[in-house]
């Protein structure tokens, strides 16, 4: 779907928000023209945190490359080792443990709930209430001191390796989960009461940022942003990897397309990920944790592909091997590029109020993007 | 009893025995300009601290707590620390209006406190048509903000700029017609009239289900005069980086923000005055004895504690909504409040006239 390109005239008023906005959160440049208050284009320009992680991939053994991934979409490093690890996996045939299994999938939605939150947070203050920010940090301070104890790092965790994960949990692993599901579950409601039911909130959401399901297609959306426009996408269901296929949970889709829908979609899926969590908390299996792997891997020679649904939608690992200690290529499919390239479809027409609540539904995280 | 009323009481009677009549006028001018000096530096040392305290227990925080005992002194150390800070001036601005603008905006916040009353007898111009003049003077600080989003030569503060203007001359027009619904009942522009006449009762509980309605909206439109959230679309720090004052630095950008707390100190006192009774303490009808219990406390704690209480209103609002968007809030004026407030006005208009009032 190709639109007509919208164009400077005399009069419009050209303006630069980034690399430096609060409202950008990072250092994402949008030369943005408006008419009036009126968006008329907005155009994302990209490229102040590139690292070249691509290529510095290509110069890392596939155990080493990990690592650099998790400062892709930090909000996220799980998910990020996990897709790598998967896509090594994959290659090497390297049968992971159950206990390992459980363990990942316990840790990738404890990601998701901290990287929603966090995105909660940061969206009301984006349409303008700072409190629910600090709500949203008391809540996911908690999972990062779990994170913490088991991985011994709240950001960057390079926990998952190949063949497993990199140590066993912590002996109160289980404790504190549970309790932190039982905290949780009051304060959910309490963000319900906070944000989503308030007034101001859902004059400002609803009906702004009109994203329809062939536009989402076309503009190659994923995760949350998609689902938002009734668009079934979810990995864990469309490709279940680890024990997804095993477990009782709902892919949630909004049909209506607005940023109220896409905003529903992540508070339900909150909810989602705390019942997945529910399940398996109890269940971890015994056994190992980590597979019996070779000192030295060797991928061999050909085309490797795994995705996993990050809490930003679809991260797709791509790995050409010659056969060599390191990969020949490596291409990362990131959710935040696609979903940022719908920004301009999005908020064409609508005010500059509404631009920083479109991005803030979108849940752009920049490193993401510019990789 | 050692009133405020009786200390400027004194001082006048030993200024007009000591010095002739005009030169006595001259004095009491002068010292009535260094009190409001005073109490601006007050003001902004005790709101600002306020609203960072208030913000910080309602966002799970401590809030500032180093500098001084509980971080009383906090204000002390940033304006110390903003007067340090050099003034610039960006290229391309427009030096004179850029330079005028904050001090348009702060000497307006001054003139607008004259006829407030502070305690029983305390008030520097008890004008005749005191509640006018005070309508009449604050809608002037847009002019400063629109000079100061003009002359920036940014087109934040630009945007910034239109908004406030667009926003402050609509708001204003719900905002004078619930003044003037208190008018009717009173019958008098003067504000020390206004105050007598809540004597047995203030015009919040005598005026009926309309005096409630248009405190209400006083509230709501002052809210958006002072450029408040959820009204904060002038500055916008989500969507404008900081609106109008983006380009202040040091001293010029500390007396926006001086302006902005005196704003609010000025409009919540305005809104004690006209609904809650300003100084007066809480009188209810013939309850001679309660009333009595009520005058032991000192009239300027009542005004006082009345408008604090109405500032920790508009701080509340502040740390609890999400800001509105421009059209939703020319909307809200236009479409409800103005509309809402003139049917009032007649409603009152009514009770005054078949006096209905308690």
């Amino acid at each position: 779907m190709i639109e007509e390109v919208g164009t400077t005239e005399q009069g419009d008023l050209v303006i630069n928000v980034g690399p430096q906005h609060p409202s950008t959160h990072g250092v994402l440049h949008l030369v943005i023209t408006l008419n009036g208050e009126t968006i008329k284009k907005v155009e994302p320009h990209l490229g102040y945190i590139h690292r070249s992680i691509e290529k510095m991939c290509e110069s890392l053994s596939y155990r080493q490359f990990i690592y650099v991934t998790s400062r892709m979409d930090y909000l996220s490093s799980h998910i990020n080792n996990h897709g790598c690890a998967l896509c090594v996996e994959k290659g090497m045939q390297i049968e992971v443990p159950a206990r390992a299994k459980v363990i990942r999938v316990l840790m990738d939605e404890l990601t998701r709930l901290a990287s929603h939150q966090l995105w909660w947070g940061a969206m009301a203050m984006d349409v303008g209430a700072l409190t629910p920010f600090f709500h949203a940090f008391r809540e996911r301070e908690t999972i990062n001191d779990i994170m913490e104890e088991t991985c011994g790092a709240r950001l960057t965790m390079n926990y998952m390796v190949p063949g497993g994960v990199m140590a066993d949990i912590h002996p109160n692993f289980q404790k504190r989960v549970k309790e932190f599901l039982q905290f949780f579950r009051t304060k959910i409601d309490e963000y319900d009461e906070l944000v989503t039911g308030n007034i101001i909130f859902c004059s400002r959401m609803k009906g702004i940022g009109y994203l329809s399901p062939e536009s989402a297609v076309s503009y190659g959306c994923t995760g949350p942003t998609a689902r938002g426009s009734g668009i079934s996408c979810d990995i864990r269901k469309l490709y279940p990897y680890e024990v997804y296929g095993e477990l009782q949970f709902d892919e949630v889709t909004v049909a209506e397309g607005d940023c109220f829908a896409r905003y529903m979609v992540r508070m339900q899926e909150m909810r989602q990920s705390l019942s997945i969590i529910e399940q398996l908390i109890d269940n971890i299996p015994e056994g190992e944790f980590q597979a019996k792997t070779k000192a030295v891997l060797k991928l061999p020679k050909g085309e490797f592909y795994s995705r996993v649904e990050t809490a930003r939608g679809e991260f797709g690992v791509y790995i050409i091997s010659e056969g060599a200690t390191t990969p020949y290529r490596i291409k990362f499919r990131s959710p935040g590029f696609s979903n940022l390239s719908a920004l301009d479809h999005m908020a064409r027409g609508h005010k500059i109020g509404d631009l920083v609540a479109i991005m803030g539904t979108l849940d752009l995280v920049i490193p993401d993007i510019d990789r | 009893m050692l009133s405020i009323e009786n200390i400027t009481h004194s001082i006048d009677v030993w200024l007009n025995r000591t010095f002739s009549p005009t030169v006595a006028v001259l004095l009491e001018s002068l010292i009535v300009g260094l009190c409001v000096i005073g109490l601006f530096a007050l003001l902004g040392l005790v709101l600002v601290l306020m609203e960072r305290k208030v913000s910080a227990y309602m966002q799970i925080r401590l809030g500032p707590n180093r500098v001084g005992p509980g971080g009383s002194l906090q204000t002390v150390a940033d304006t110390l620390k903003l007067a340090m800070k050099e003034g610039l001036t960006p290229d391309g601005a427009d030096k004179f209006l850029f330079n005028l603008a904050p001090f348009l905006v702060i000497v307006v916040a001054m003139m607008i406190l004259a006829p407030v009353a502070f305690a029983k007898g305390t008030q520097i111009w008890d004008i005749n048509i005191g509640v006018l003049y005070i309508t009449a003077i604050s809608s002037l600080s847009v002019i400063g903000i629109l000079m100061a989003g003009w002359a920036s030569n940014n087109k934040y503060s630009l945007l910034g700029a239109m908004r406030s203007g667009a926003q402050i001359v609509s708001y204003e027009l719900s905002a004078g017609i619930s003044v003037i619904s208190i008018v009717v009942l009173t019958g008098s522009l003067r504000i020390s009239d206004i105050i007598a006449s809540q004597q047995d009762g203030w015009w919040l509980f005598k005026g009926h289900v309309p005096a409630v309605i248009s405190f209400i909206i006083f509230i709501i439109a002052v809210t958006a005069e002072t450029n408040r959230a959820p009204f904060d679309l002038a500055e916008a720090e989500s969507e404008l980086t900081a609106g109008f004052h983006t380009e202040y630095s040091g001293m010029k950008f500390a007396l926006f923000f001086l302006a902005e707390y005196v704003n609010i100190f000025i409009v919540c006192a305005i809104a004690a005055t006209l609904y809650l009774g300003g100084w007066m303490p809480l009188h209810i009808g013939h309850w001679a004895g309660f009333n009595g219990v009520m005058d032991y406390i000192p009239s300027s704690l009542w005004f006082i504690g009345k408008t604090f209480f109405l500032i920790f209103m508009i701080m509340w609002f502040r740390w609890t909504f999400p800001r509105l968007r421009i059209d939703q809030l020319l909307n809200l004026e236009w479409k409800y409040l103005l509309p809402l407030s003139m049917v009032n006005l007649l409603l009152t208009a009514l009770i005054a006239i078949e006096r209905w009032h308690f």
